[in-house]
């Protein structure tokens, strides 16, 4: 950014503009868990609420799976809740860009906290050190607004107006395709490379662990290539 | 279908809906930034690209929509997907060339 002086304003609408991206992998998404939500005889409101309060769209599609199934209740929560476990990698990662802030406006940025808006602020605070308190909230912000009312008027049209999408539309693929966009940025850089390649394989390779904990134990291990690499750089550089 | 009864199913949103919240406020709302150390911090900068490819790789290799079988068309979109990302930095560019690949494979490779 060239001013370091533009307004949060501004900061809001440059979050808004760079979410852009996502109209093509939230809309899907959030029609295909319309449509399904609806086929396993949610109502509408149950389905809106799903989207509305929980917001994070795999543990949704998790939850109604397992409802489906008729699973026990307290495995349905406990499966779906984690799914979401990497929020909590997420949430320690934002205290040193949030963690001045009152703690009013940390619980309402908690509400914002969802992958597209984590990769988005991560890369552009990294990007743009200079930016204040104030203009990485409205930037982080700005990118759950675009996304939000998106999410819950796709869901809403799923519900209402759906019909089983075929699966030959490959709806599916636009949720790794989302997450490849999101981390891809970041790997030009060396060290940050070699942390994706440890996510990758570790996940591979720890798929047999269940409710999906190879993941985080693998995002552990690919934090700490990602720095030793860093350092070692470092010191070969001096 | 679901058979649970209307309680039950709001019970299952309530709780995800509270838990998911705690979680994403946890060390946000918890730790203090002052006194975070500066290891923590340094592997917390990888945060993004440790967990995000892993969430991915399941679903490029194993595609549900296939039953498990590798799919060419999905594995040349991920490529193509990653590749634009890191050669653009852009994750506009990486989506696109994502979908893309994705459609054209699907078409052309059936």
């Amino acid at each position: 950014m060239p001013d370091k002086n533009f307004s949060s304003r501004q900061a809001f609408w440059l979050g808004f503009r760079d979410a852009l991206p996502f109209l093509l992998i939230v809309v899907p998404f959030g029609l295909l868990f319309g449509v399904v939500g609806k086929e396993a005889g949610l109502s509408l409101l149950q389905v809106m609420a799903f989207s509305g309060l929980v917001v994070a769209g795999a543990s949704q599609f998790t939850a109604v799976a397992l409802l489906t199934d008729h699973a026990p209740l307290l495995i349905v929560v406990l499966t779906a809740v984690a799914v979401n476990l990497r929020m909590a990698m997420y949430s320690a990662a934002l205290v040193p860009h949030f963690g001045r802030a009152p703690l009013g406006l940390r619980a309402v940025l908690a509400y914002f906290l969802i992958d597209q808006t984590f990769a988005m602020g991560v890369n552009k605070f990294a990007a743009d050190p200079g930016m204040s308190l104030g203009q990485k909230m409205a930037y982080f912000s700005g990118a759950f607004w675009f996304m939000m009312p998106l999410w819950i008027i796709a869901t809403y049209a799923g519900s209402v107006f759906g019909a089983a999408i075929p699966p030959e539309y490959a709806l599916d693929f636009a949720v790794p395709i989302c997450f490849i966009a999101l981390s891809a940025p970041a790997m030009r850089s060396f060290p940050y490379f070699v942390a994706g390649v440890v996510s990758i394989a570790g996940t591979l390779a720890l798929a047999f662990i269940p409710f999906k904990l190879g993941l985080m134990i693998a995002a552990v291990l690919a934090m700490i290539a990602g720095a030793q690499t860093e350092s070692w750089m470092k010191r070969r550089a001096q | 279908m679901i058979t649970a009864s209307q309680l039950s199913v709001w019970f299952v949103i309530l709780a995800l809906a509270v838990a998911t919240y705690l979680i994403r406020f946890s060390f946000l709302g918890l730790l203090d930034a002052e006194k975070m150390p500066r290891w923590l911090e340094r592997h917390l900068k990888f945060v993004g690209v440790a967990v995000m490819p892993g969430i991915a790789a399941p679903a490029v290799f194993w595609p549900d929509a296939t039953g498990g079988d590798p799919d060419p068309a999905r594995l040349l979109a991920a490529l193509a997907a990653l590749l634009v990302g890191i050669w653009r930095r852009s994750v506009l560019a990486s989506v696109a060339a994502g979908l893309v690949t994705l459609y054209a494979g699907l078409f052309l490779l059936g």
